[in-house]
This record gives C-alpha cells, sequence and structure tokens, in this order.
C-alpha cells in the first residue's frame, strides 16, 4: 500500500476477513483513492454499509463508519445526510444487500436524488452465507440454492438506478481499475444520488459453483467481456449475450433532496 | 411556581409532539399509520419552524434506520407508529439497543394482531415493547394516561434514552393519542433538558466509543462528523467498537447494556398510588385503562370499599418494587388491561404468591369502563 494511504485505513484490523481472489478489496482501494485524489476532507465522510462480504469494508477504513442492518444502509445514510448536510455519505453495499432486501431503500433514495455515493460491489452471489443466488445471479447461474441452474431474471442495476431516479449511474468493473476510480471520483463530485455497479469476483463461491477456475481466469472474463457504453451502442443485439457494459450510464443535474428541504425550513420560518 | 401557557385544547397526539419538540427533537422519521399518524403530521409541520428536519421514508423499517442514522449525526431523533409498524421497527431498535443510539419510538396502540383494528384502542403490544426485538437487550417504557402527560412523558422519554443511550419506547394507545383535553404547557425555561453525555477529548489520547470512562455503565458519545473517527456495527463488539466473539467481550457487553439501566431503577421507575395505603384490593393499570380506573376505585371508596389503584408510568424496567412494596393490607391485585393478559404475568411473578393476581381484560376494541372495575372489584373482595 501507498504510504501516504495509509491514513485512510485502520492498518491494525488488517488482515481483512475476504476469501483469496476476492475482488472486495480491489473496490475499496479504489474508493479510498478517489477520496485522495478529490483530497474529501476525512473528518466530514461517513462509510455506512448493511450485512454481507461487501459491508464488512468500512470495518477497514478510518472514517466516522456504520456497519447497520442486512439492506438498512441507505436508509441510516439518509437520517445522517439530511441532519448533517455537509457531510459525504458513502455506501458500500453488495448486490443481494441492496436489491434484495435493500431493494425498496435503494430505488427510494434514487428517487429523493439525495446527495449520497452508493457503490455496489456486485459478486453476484451471497458469499458470507456462502454462495446463494441473488438478484443479480444471471439467469443459468448454480448457486448453493440454485442447484438445478437459477431461474431467477436478474436485475440490470444500473437501468433499475436510471429508472429510479438517480442521477449519475455507472458501471466498472474490479479489473478495469483506473477506470473504476476514476467513475468513483466523479460519482463523489456529483450533486445528488449515484451509483456506481462495480463487478467483482467471488472465487470461492460463485467461481467454484460455475467451474470458472482460477481468480486470474475471472479477471480475465472481466476482461474479455466487458465492453464500453459507447461500443454496447454500435454492437448488435445478438452479439450483446453476456456482455458486461462497463462506463457511464447516465448524468444529469436536478434538484438535490437535503438543498431542497433547506428551503422548507426557509420557508417555514418565514410564515411565522 | 411555573409560568404556563394559556390553555389549548389538544389532542394526545399533538402533545407527543409539542413534548418532543420541547425536549430538543430536531429529526423525525415516519410512516403513515392509523392511529399515530398526527404525530407524524405535526412533525412535519412543526419541525422546519425550528429548524429541524422531517422526513416520510418509503416504510416503518427505513424510518427506524433514519432516525438512527440522524441520532447518530448529532439531532434528537423520534419516530412514531402503531402495530403492524411497531413490529417492522423491531430489527432497527435492535441495531439502536446494542449500538446504544438514543432515540425515542412512539407506539399509539391499537387492536392486533396482525392489521387487526386500526382505529381502536389496545395494549396488546406491552411484551411486544419489551421483547419484541430478538436477543438480550435493555429497554425503556413508559405509558401516559392523559394529554398534559403525554407531553410530559415524551420530554421524559428523550431525557431517559439520553441519558442512558438506550432507545425510550412511548407506549401510547389509540385513545390517549387521538383524546382531546385542556391543556396548559410549562414554561420552556423550567423544562429540564437531559443532553447525551459528551467525553472530555482532551483526557482521552484514543476514543473508544464503547469504553465505560466514568464506571456508570455508560460511554460517553461522540457525533459523527466531529472529527472523531470510529466504528459503529451491530455485531457484538469491544470497547474499540470492533467486532469480537470472544467470551469475556461479549459478556461484558451483554451486561454492561443491562447494568446500566439495572442500577438506576429508582430514577426510570414512575408510578402513582391511589388510596393504597389501606387497601385489600389494589387496580394495577396504565395508559387510558388507568382513567376507567381512577374513576372506579373514587365511586368504590365512596361506598368504603378498600380499594386503591397503582397506575405504572414506567412499565419496563417493570416496578417490582411498587407490588412488592404494597401495605400488609392487601390480598388481592386485579391487572386491568385491554389485552388477552400480558402485564399479569409480570404483576404474577413480582407477587411470589403473595397476593391473589386476577387479570380484568378486555380485547374486543372498546375500553375498559368504570363499571366494569367496579363489578370486577365487587366481586373480588365478596370472594375474599
Amino acid at each position: 500500500m501507498r504510504k501516504s494511504l495509509e491514513k485512510y485505513y485502520r492498518i491494525d484490523k488488517l488482515p481483512h476477513i475476504w476469501c483469496p481472489g476476492c475482488g472486495h478489496g480491489i473496490i475499496t482501494g479504489a474508493v479510498v483513492r478517489a477520496i485522495d485524489n478529490l483530497k474529501l476532507d476525512k473528518d466530514k465522510i461517513c462509510i455506512v454499509s448493511g450485512i454481507g462480504c461487501s459491508s464488512r469494508a468500512p470495518g477497514y477504513l478510518n472514517f466516522n463508519t456504520l456497519h447497520t442492518t442486512h439492506g438498512r444502509a441507505l436508509a441510516f445514510a439518509t437520517g445522517i445526510k439530511l441532519a448533517r448536510p455537509d457531510l459525504k455519505v458513502i455506501v458500500l453495499t453488495g448486490d443481494g444487500d441492496c436489491t434484495a432486501i435493500g431493494g425498496n431503500h435503494f430505488i427510494h433514495a434514487c428517487r429523493r436524488n439525495i446527495d449520497i455515493t452508493t457503490v455496489v460491489f456486485n459478486n453476484s452471489i451471497y458469499g458470507m452465507t456462502s454462495g446463494q443466488y441473488s438478484p443479480m445471479t444471471p439467469l443459468g447461474a448454480y448457486a448453493t440454492t440454485a442447484p438445478y441452474g437459477n431461474i431467477d431474471r436478474n436485475f440490470d442495476l444500473c437501468k433499475l438506478a436510471q429508472a429510479s431516479g438517480a442521477t449519475y449511474v455507472a458501471r466498472g468493473t474490479v479489473y478495469h481499475v483506473p477506470q473504476l476510480i476514476k467513475i468513483i471520483e466523479k460519482a463523489l463530485q456529483h450533486k445528488g444520488f449515484s451509483v456506481v455497479e462495480t463487478l467483482s469476483i467471488c472465487p470461492t463461491y460463485f467461481g467454484r459453483k460455475n467451474k470458472l477456475g482460477s481468480p486470474v481466469k475471472m479477471m480475465e472474463m472481466l476482461r474479455d467481456n466487458s465492453i464500453t457504453v459507447k461500443a454496447a451502442e454500435k454492437m448488435p443485439r445478438e452479439e450483446m449475450v453476456n456482455k458486461i457494459v462497463i462506463g457511464e450510464f447516465f448524468e444529469e443535474n436536478a434538484p438535490e433532496y437535503t438543498e431542497e428541504y433547506m428551503k422548507i425550513i426557509q420557508r417555514a420560518q418565514g410564515e411565522e | 411556581m411555573t409560568m404556563t401557557s394559556k390553555p389549548r385544547l389538544m389532542q394526545g397526539n399533538e402533545a407527543c409532539v409539542e413534548g418532543a419538540i420541547a425536549a430538543g427533537m430536531r429529526f423525525y422519521a415516519g410512516y403513515p399509520i392509523t392511529p399515530s399518524t398526527e404525530i407524524a403530521e405535526i412533525a412535519a409541520e412543526r419541525l422546519p419552524k425550528v429548524g429541524g428536519k422531517f422526513i416520510q421514508m418509503e416504510d416503518e423499517i427505513a424510518s427506524m434506520g433514519a432516525v438512527i442514522g440522524a441520532s447518530l449525526a448529532g439531532l434528537k431523533a423520534m419516530t412514531a407508529t402503531s402495530g403492524p409498524g411497531f413490529s417492522l421497527k423491531q430489527e432497527n431498535i435492535g441495531f439502536a439497543c446494542l449500538t446504544e443510539v438514543p432515540c425515542v419510538v412512539v407506539d399509539v396502540q391499537r387492536g392486533g394482531p396482525s392489521t387487526g383494528q386500526p382505529t381502536l384502542p389496545a395494549q396488546g403490544d406491552v411484551m411486544q415493547a419489551r421483547w419484541g426485538t430478538h436477543g438480550d437487550h435493555p429497554i425503556i417504557t413508559l405509558s401516559p394516561s392523559y394529554v398534559r402527560e403525554v407531553f410530559d412523558m415524551t420530554i421524559r422519554a428523550f431525557n431517559l434514552s439520553e441519558k442512558y443511550r438506550v432507545p425510550c419506547i412511548l407506549l401510547m394507545d389509540e385513545v390517549v393519542g387521538h383524546l382531546r383535553e385542556r391543556v396548559e404547557l410549562p414554561d420552556p425555561a423550567s423544562i429540564k433538558i437531559i443532553n447525551r453525555k459528551r467525553p472530555d477529548l482532551s483526557k482521552i489520547e484514543y476514543y473508544n466509543p464503547y469504553q465505560d470512562y466514568d464506571g456508570d455503565g455508560i460511554p460517553p458519545m461522540v457525533n459523527f462528523g466531529e472529527g472523531v473517527p470510529y466504528h459503529v456495527t451491530g455485531l457484538i463488539h469491544d470497547i474499540t467498537g470492533f467486532p469480537s466473539t470472544k467470551p469475556e467481550v461479549t459478556e461484558y457487553l451483554i451486561s454492561r447494556l443491562m447494568r446500566k439501566i439495572n442500577d438506576n431503577l429508582d430514577e426510570i421507575i414512575d408510578y402513582e398510588k391511589f388510596y393504597t395505603e389501606d387497601s385489600e384490593t389494589v387496580v394495577v393499570s396504565f395508559g387510558s385503562t388507568a382513567r376507567s380506573v381512577i374513576r372506579a376505585v373514587k365511586i368504590l371508596r365512596r361506598e368504603g370499599q378498600k380499594v386503591g389503584m397503582l397506575r405504572l408510568k414506567t412499565i419496563w424496567p417493570f416496578p417490582h418494587k411498587a407490588i412488592q412494596e404494597l401495605p400488609p393490607t392487601t390480598k388481592n391485585i386485579i391487572v386491568a388491561e385491554m389485552n388477552f393478559g400480558q402485564l399479569i404475568e409480570v404483576v404474577g411473578a413480582s407477587a411470589k404468591g403473595r397476593f391473589n393476581v386476577i387479570g380484568l381484560n378486555k380485547y374486543n376494541g372498546e375500553l375498559i369502563s368504570p363499571d366494569e372495575v367496579i363489578a370486577k372489584v365487587r366481586e373480588v373482595n365478596k370472594n375474599a
């Protein structure tokens, strides 16, 4: 680790609990680098998570960190942000945490356009409980609770976020790290609700259940199957099967929730 | 003498919001549910006027989460609900118990179980208020009987919650919530406000968020965003706030959480005795039921019946001492409650066979009337 980044970590809490080959440390590192590149005030950052492998990340980060209940990170984060709009609130969550048990909180946080950055660690599986299918597990994939193949259609998280009202939506992978850092930087600078879906790898459960080979092989799959948003626009539909579209999908300026609430306070006090 | 405001006709739910704001509430998150909705409506109107924040969340679970987040960020926070919503909030109430985040949860009880009877009164959430969330945990529960008392007790709920860093449940019922009474509010300057204890950071080299610095079982609290990085988790944690599975750490934490309440029962517990000095029969009640009991006791006393009443203002921790200190003349305890028999279990345990403990229960959506109390007392006294 770069010496200058050590201040962002709780070095005494390392090594982390993640399995060898897990992609989550790369995403955590990308979040730290984005914070460092933007020179954000460390004391004004709150990092909130739910439950699962990804949600253990805040424990290693040296900020005000809050490890909440399963799926509820965005609800707690909304309370913090509305109480203290000057704080930079970042939510680190997983595919199960965010889109299954936390799905309702996710779409409503998008809808409110509250100034929170959400980074979704998408490893396509419930890792902490050892390999059950999530709403992001691809159709046909295997999991401990899908021993005959998954018949649940998976979410496209970026489409879900955009349709729900998020005002910055992007996708990256743990293979394309420089791009991921840039995307997270843009998300952190964006005023409003920003979503960064990051494809991670889970060699221990998703990889093993689906015979995907070593962590290196899984990384190569991310490399070989990813195409940019621009390339995807020109690609015929039949060639898009199993492709991962990465980059920025959507960005717009829209009224931000806590700023709108400050106007409510002014309106209410003006009436008196 | 305390200055009071001009008399006003006020609803219980309104008094709750006024009390909360007087206590310093500056954040409310909620979800509409009968018969508590007025609390959210009035909070939405009143809070921004005092610079506070109101948010209607997507569900009850999220409301409880937002309240905890806001409290961690330094604002006194409250939510209000009724039966089905109280069930949904339990998950995050447990989080607040374990992470010691002050907050007030109002449950305006209605008939249950399930959707039950949204517009009718009941007192069926007594046990849920104590044990609704899983695992061993501390909790404080207060229950008001009058509109003015709703105001005072909401302030007390905030004070106790801030002092002991524990969620405080205000257990109202549909009648107390919707009742309108003539109320004179106290001069704000005369209201005693307690704020969460803060550490003296100049004397602490490294702040441990769950260290019992003062030996009273209550760790001093730094709010998020004050430049002191620390971790909060719903996992069992050590004094540094980080997860631990060590037996000694687990045992220490759970026993400290219980100790901070159990060592302060005299301050937390509040009740009212009425004609108990020479009573043969004492009626134990709380909330709106107590109003009928007082009326009944007055009538029975005029007849010369040796009857008194014990009105519980604190339900949890349970006021065992109040039961055990009843005079030697007391033979019978009638527990009047609008449920199938919940508090009676605890009264029975407290009585330890010293008294006959008899239930007066109603669970049909109607109040227990003074006549029903009178009939029960007469029946008990005749059989005694």
